[in-house]
């Protein structure tokens, strides 16, 4: 095993992560015992409870475990770049030849199935993202978690998550894609759920879990089917092999007559997705997640999680697309539903978002949306442009939720601030709320509510409700000036922004179609255009809530990072992100593109031209030619939604006891009902989750178990007794009168049987010795046979 | 035969006496607790020692080519030969593996049992006397002998329900025992017709396993008749089947013969519950992939027709109930409030895995015995019986670590009412962090063991039975939802302040007694090649025959 060989390098990528959670796991010990309600234990995400003892991480396991996992991920961003170096240097072309290498995993008769490592292009681009977006992640964790009783456990978790993002990535089968795929999913569940005491949090947790395995069950079948069709899951030898392709696309598949094996694969994996990347109807885990530290929800939202479901797809795309042309309109049955699903999801959620007041909830939609613009692109056979729109996300998205988590810092500060200077003896009455609390829980046995919830007397101020916010641009400015660099990318503002110029991408491809008259182009392009302009008008509400006007309420007056670590790191990352955010979108410039082609893509589009080569020559498609139209259409609904933001939360900035003029133009009832994300949360609690439990408590516990099954054993039972009975009636008489031998045995057997049952324990054993005995004396003989045959 | 102390002394058959010895010399020790939990973990630690090295052994001989035969280590002398049974002992790549899960087990379960207050020299003496019986099974070659060591392994579990059991005990232990002998009857009545009609051909009666598995399927053929007992063979066989199909399917337990689970796995003691869950269920599979598949590859794929509309046949009948198996027993999970019986309705849940792999095993079989398999059949059925027996190697693991767990909150709560907890994380982290390492193992997490079985029985079974493999995904995402459930009930929500004075830490007894099922989680999910290619070769040569 050479380090210096291309092929071997990626096997390490995801080692530095997983070392590291292993690490912290095992090290950070539990040595403190501190009192619950201390000042050392308590922050406001746990509830403090009297005169209990907690065990906590000594500051040195804290230490350590911001240390280890630090080093962990920067060991993955530093070999990463090396692969990315070497990928650079390759003289031969890359795409056609690549790096990877594989050893036997798992005994399949007299083959084997094999797992290992790939780097093509689709993956170098991946291993620039992903370790980046991860490294400023970490460092932001420090400043955010720093007064975390748990940060040790929280930077183990982050480890694991990074790490099995980039076992993702480096998979070059699509059984190790699974893989990295759940366990991030595990990791999402355990740091949704990371202040496990609120009810708010592990209902999200569980929820996120429970909504993406229903598309995981799914994508295991879609694996096991395309392993049982293909005999390996290898990627380079499925996706970049015709024949392999052709096969799969000419077999009619196992079900579901009148598709082929390719499309039901397909339609099944691309479920998966649907799970993972919370689309339509499976979009309801995400925007819950947030219940997480923010850095989760960038972990989950930008850099790993969602993004994972999105590569996943564009890895298995040629699978998707086998049998179809989906530039000559003819799409298989896995790109429909993608670009339907991808298109309704990109309008629906942009809908939902501008109703929302929760400041990570309205990214957390915006988030959706943009998933929905990438797996309609995809849909409609734009797969470089959803590649691109992956990537230019991530940074914009990433370096959104941390700015908007320094802004829930900051107001937390200024809660802090307020709280402090209100009522400076709230110490004590703290500890009588936690009393009671404690107090109801005993009453009530099973304490299903939260303790720090509606049972508090004062109202529990919101730090993240935009509408407790306002002129957050005085105190907080560098988080103010990137928070706008990366709400302008993703509201796509022209030229200057990543964000337009991959939507742009996307926007180009489905145009072409829509001139061609293809039915899901033009649905693609219309309904991506409409959620485009939505996505900037919210944004920019969203960037006038907060930030702009005056100040809403004392916290927001005296929201910021204060001095120091903490607001280092807390900045710093938002910076480097903010560079990304404009910068990364020039890679991908159209050539053709009027002046910009000329200056950032002199000879061919740079990122079209390095992920193109990941197909299959035959399967790759030039760059759509310019079209004034589709550029002018981003140009008008970027700025139009941005203006009119502008006009109705900038120009006169909402003063504290306004209601929002959004729900003057929506009316109250859709205002409602987009507020409530159209009722599908408590649509499924009726339909799925009360019914399961109904179904498993009721039906199949009490009824089928204990109803009818014991109840049959029992009959069966008693009717032994009976007849048991009966023999011994019988026996009686034949005893007295006949006086046989036969039934005398049969009655000492019942006697013996009767002694059996008085339930004393020395019988028992004295019975059981016996046969002991017994047994022993068999062995011996044997062992005696044993020993003259030997 | 290895030399100990100049007496050649075979393997196997010490490797089966052992434990029963080391329970008679608990009997004969002091009362004092400590001799006697430090006596029966290094007599069942030598036990383990002995089981590692017999696997070592098989895959030494495996890897160098050195196995002539189908079996290892066997030996065959006369026993009863009036009867016409015999020591026939000897192991292949399956009995191996789940002599190794036992002789890991044991210990675990005696150190666990450290913590019983009442007779615990009578309490480790039978613990110790369960491994005889469980490692009997695996061993034996004949019938006979597998018949006595099937029952004897009863008798010890019986005991340690009902004396050192939950409130509910006796209910328990009566339904557990009188169940599992009822099912046993028709399997002696069966080994006994089997073993007799050997006789037609033979000239006397046999009870040797390997010459039964080419002898009596082919009966008819062989005997030149179709009548046995002035009924045709047929009619014989199916009954045969039957008697073997009951008793084990009650054992593994198939749904819907489970019911006695949840009970005696609610009420047993926590190291008896580690080792019915880990070992004793694999008795009944085993038994079906032993006997039951070998004895009656015609019985399995012989048309049944299902009110006059329906047509399949046994091993199609088998997978509907393994498909049920997993949902209903994923469902039922999910409806508890009690934690001891959660986890009892996972191995329903779970073994629900294990049975469909067998049944593809079995429709394999049939099928490479009537020469109408084809290569691509055998191949899924390969997948599947790898599969299947890993799951019963996994699921030894983690239904073991899982009872482990749920009995320590138990022993310090005192409840099983799941109700009743809540918040525990915050007082015991390490408890918690290897409570959610074991749930996620059990839960079937890539990356851990149990995954690794599961996706192997779902590609093996996918292309035989599509629509009960579809079907069966509902009860795989009903797995995550009780685990989930499980999770949330101890660990998350507001801490229960009933329990504030409590230490609901888990204890380093009990830590030392997880830790290599933890390992062995990790590793088989990471590498199951240490272990699969054992399983795979036996496997192999078991359906490659139809080629």
């Amino acid at each position: 095993m050479n380090i210096n060989d291309p092929n071997f390098l990626p096997w390490l990528i995801p080692v530095g992560p997983l070392l590291a959670f292993l690490i912290i796991t095992l090290i950070t010990n539990r040595s403190k015992s501190v009192l619950a309600t201390s000042a050392e234990y308590g922050d406001h995400n746990h509830p403090g409870y009297p005169g209990l003892k907690v065990p906590v991480v000594s500051d040195l396991g804290r230490v350590a475990s911001i240390v280890v996992g630090l080093s962990g991920i920067i060991a993955a961003w530093l070999i990463s770049l090396n692969v990315v170096g070497y990928v650079g240097g390759f003289e031969h072309h890359f795409g056609e030849e690549v790096f990877g290498s594989s050893v036997p995993w798992l005994a399949t008769g007299t083959t084997s199935f094999n797992m290992g490592v790939l780097v093509d292009p689709l993956t170098t681009i991946m291993l620039i993202m992903v370790p980046l977006a991860c490294t400023m992640i970490f460092i932001y964790s420090i400043g955010y978690m720093a007064h975390d009783p748990r940060q040790a456990r929280f930077f183990a978790l982050i480890s694991l998550f990074a790490g099995a993002m980039l076992t993702l990535v480096v998979a070059d089968n699509l059984l190790l894609l699974f893989v990295g795929w759940e366990i991030m999913g595990v990791c999402s569940y355990l740091l949704i759920g990371f202040w496990y005491e609120k009810e708010s949090a592990y209902k999200a947790a569980i929820k996120a879990f429970t909504t993406t395995r229903v598309a995981d069950v799914v994508m295991l079948l879609g694996i096991a089917y395309l392993y049982s069709e293909t005999g390996t899951l290898s990627f380079r030898d499925i996706l970049y092999n015709a024949e392999v392709l052709n096969h799969l696309a000419t077999t009619p598949a196992i079900v579901f007559g009148g598709i082929s094996a390719a499309g039901l694969i397909g339609v099944f994996l691309v479920i998966g997705t649907i799970g993972k990347s919370a689309q339509f109807p499976l979009h309801v885990w995400l925007p819950d997640a947030m219940e997480g530290p923010t850095p989760v929800s960038a972990m989950i939202h930008a850099a790993a999680m969602v993004s994972a479901g999105i590569y996943a797809i564009i890895r298995m795309y040629p699978l998707l697309a086998a049998g179809g042309h989906p530039h000559d309109g003819d799409l298989t049955s896995p790109l429909t539903l993608m670009a339907i699903v991808g298109a309704f999801t990109a309008l629906f959620a942009a809908t939902i978002a501008v109703a929302q007041n929760d400041v990570k909830k309205v990214l957390a939609y915006s988030t959706i949306s943009q998933l929905g613009f990438m797996m309609a692109a995809l849909g409609i056979g734009a797969y470089i442009a959803a590649a691109f729109h992956l990537i230019t996300h991530a940074f914009f998205k990433a370096l959104l939720f941390m700015a908007s988590g320094s802004v829930i810092h900051g107001m937390e500060h200024g809660a802090h601030h307020v709280h402090e200077h209100a009522h400076g003896d709230d110490d004590h009455g703290h500890d009588e709320h936690a009393a009671h609390d404690a107090h109801a829980h005993d009453d009530h046995g099973h304490d299903d509510h939260d303790v720090h919830g509606e049972a508090h007397a004062e109202p529990h101020f919101d730090p993240q409700d935009m509408m407790n916010m306002g002129g957050l641009r005085k105190t907080m400015p560098v988080t103010f000036y990137t928070f706008l660099i990366g709400g302008l990318s993703l509201a796509g503002f022209p030229l200057l922004t990543a964000g337009f110029w991959s939507k742009d991408e996307i926007l180009a491809d489905a145009y072409l179609g829509l001139t061609h008259g293809y039915g899901p182009h033009a649905l693609v392009f219309v309904c991506l255009a409409v959620a485009a302009f939505l996505t900037a008008f919210y944004t920019m509400r969203q960037l006038g809530l907060t930030f702009w006007g005056e100040p809403r309420t004392e916290e927001a007056a005296h929201a910021n990072l204060g001095q120091g670590v903490v607001s280092v790191t807390m900045t710093l990352p938002l910076i480097i992100l903010a560079f990304f955010a404009i910068f990364a979108g020039f890679v991908g410039v159209p050539s053709d593109f009027p002046i910009l082609g000329s200056i950032f893509s002199p000879e061919h589009n740079p990122f079209h031209h390095f992920v193109g080569a990941t197909l299959l020559p035959e399967m790759q498609s030039a760059s759509p030619p310019f079209n004034i139209v589709p550029v002018l259409t981003s140009f008008v609904v970027a700025l139009g939604g941005l203006g009119l933001g502008y006009m109705m939360y900038w120009r006169k900035p909402l003063v504290a006891g306004e209601p929002d003029p959004v729900i003057a133009i929506l009316g109250d009832g859709l205002y409602t009902t987009l507020k409530n994300k159209y009722y599908f949360d408590e649509l499924y609690t009726a339909i799925f989750i009360k019914p399961s439990q109904w179904f498993s408590r009721v039906v199949v516990s009490e009824f089928i178990d204990k109803g009818v099954i014991d109840t049959i054993l029992h009959l069966i039972a008693r009717l032994f007794v009976w007849t048991g009975d009966l023999i011994k009636v019988l026996n009686l008489w034949l005893i007295d009168g006949v006086g046989d031998g036969i039934p005398r045995a049969i009655g000492a057997f019942g006697v013996w049987f009767r002694r059996i049952q008085t339930g004393r324990a020395q019988q028992y054993l004295l019975f059981i010795a016996i046969a002991a005995i017994l047994i022993g004396i068999i062995f011996a003989v044997s062992a005696g046979i044993l020993q003259a045959g030997g | 035969m290895i030399n100990i102390l100049g007496l050649q002394i075979d393997p196997l058959s010490l490797l089966v006496v052992a434990p029963s010895v080391a329970a008679f010399i608990m009997l004969l020790l002091p009362k004092q607790k400590m001799i006697a939990k430090w006596a029966a973990l290094v007599m069942s630690l030598i036990v383990g020692g002995i089981a590692v090295g017999v696997f070592v052994d098989y895959v030494n001989a495996s890897n160098a080519g050195s196995i002539v035969s189908q079996y290892h280590l066997e030996i065959n002398v006369p026993w009863f030969e009036l009867l016409g049974a015999s020591w026939h002992i000897g192991i292949d790549g399956i009995s191996a593996t789940l002599i190794l899960l036992t002789g890991i087990l044991t210990p675990l379960a005696i150190l666990i049992s450290w913590e019983i207050e009442d007779r615990l020299n009578m309490h480790l003496a039978l613990l110790l006397f369960f491994e005889t019986g469980l490692l009997g099974v695996f061993v034996s070659l004949d019938l006979m002998i597998f018949f006595v060591f099937w029952e004897l392994s009863l008798v010890p579990m019986y005991f340690l329900i009902n004396q050192w059991g939950g409130p509910n005990r006796q209910y328990a232990s009566t339904k557990f025992m009188i169940y599992s002998l009822g099912g046993s009857l028709g399997f002696l009545l069966a080994t006994q017709l089997i073993g007799w009609s050997a006789s037609t051909v033979l000239g006397h009666p046999t009870f040797d396993i390997v010459t039964l598995t080419t002898l009596w399927p082919t009966l008819a053929q062989q005997a030149g008749s179709n009548v046995l007992l002035g009924i045709p063979i047929e009619t014989v066989k199916a009954l045969a089947f039957i008697g073997f199909f009951l008793a084990f399917a009650i054992k593994v337990p198939v749904w819907p013969f489970h019911t006695w689970l949840p009970d005696a796995h609610g009420e047993a003691p926590t190291a008896g519950s580690m080792l019915l869950a880990g070992v004793m269920l694999k008795l009944g599979a085993y038994g079906f992939l032993r006997l039951v598949i070998p004895l009656f590859p015609d019985v399995w794929i012989a048309p049944i027709n299902l009110l006059g509309a329906f047509e399949t046949n046994a091993a199609g009948i088998f997978a509907f109930l393994a498909m049920l198996g997993v949902v209903l027993g994923a469902f039922a999970a999910f409806g508890q409030t009690d934690i001891k019986r959660l986890v009892a309705y996972s191995s329903v849940n779970h073994m629900g895995f294990v049975v469909m792999g067998l049944a593809v095993t079995a429709l394999a079989y049939g099928h490479a015995f009537a020469g109408t398999s084809n290569s691509e059949l055998s191949l899924h059925a390969i997948l599947a019986t790898n599969g299947a027996v890993l799951q019963m190697f996994n699921h030894g693991l983690s239904s073991a670590a899982m009872f482990l767990l749920a009995g320590a909150i138990y022993h310090k709560t005192h409840t099983r009412d799941m109700t009743q907890y809540g918040g525990f994380w915050v007082k015991a982290p390490i408890y918690g962090a290897i409570f959610i390492f074991t749930s996620m193992a059990s839960l079937g997490l890539p990356g851990l063991n149990g995954f690794v079985s599961e996706f192997l029985v779902v590609r093996g079974t996918w292309p035989v039975y599509t629509g009960l493999t579809i079907v069966s995904m509902i009860g795989l995402l009903f797995t995550g939802a009780y685990i989930l459930k499980g999770i949330r009930a101890v660990l998350h929500g507001p801490f229960n302040m009933h329990w504030r004075d409590y230490n609901l830490e888990i204890e380093l007894r009990e830590v030392v007694a997880i830790a290599p099922l933890l390992v062995l989680m990790l590793v088989t999910g990471i590498v199951p090649n240490w272990i699969l290619p054992i399983i795979n070769s036996s496997v192999t040569a078991m359906l490659g025959l139809g080629g």
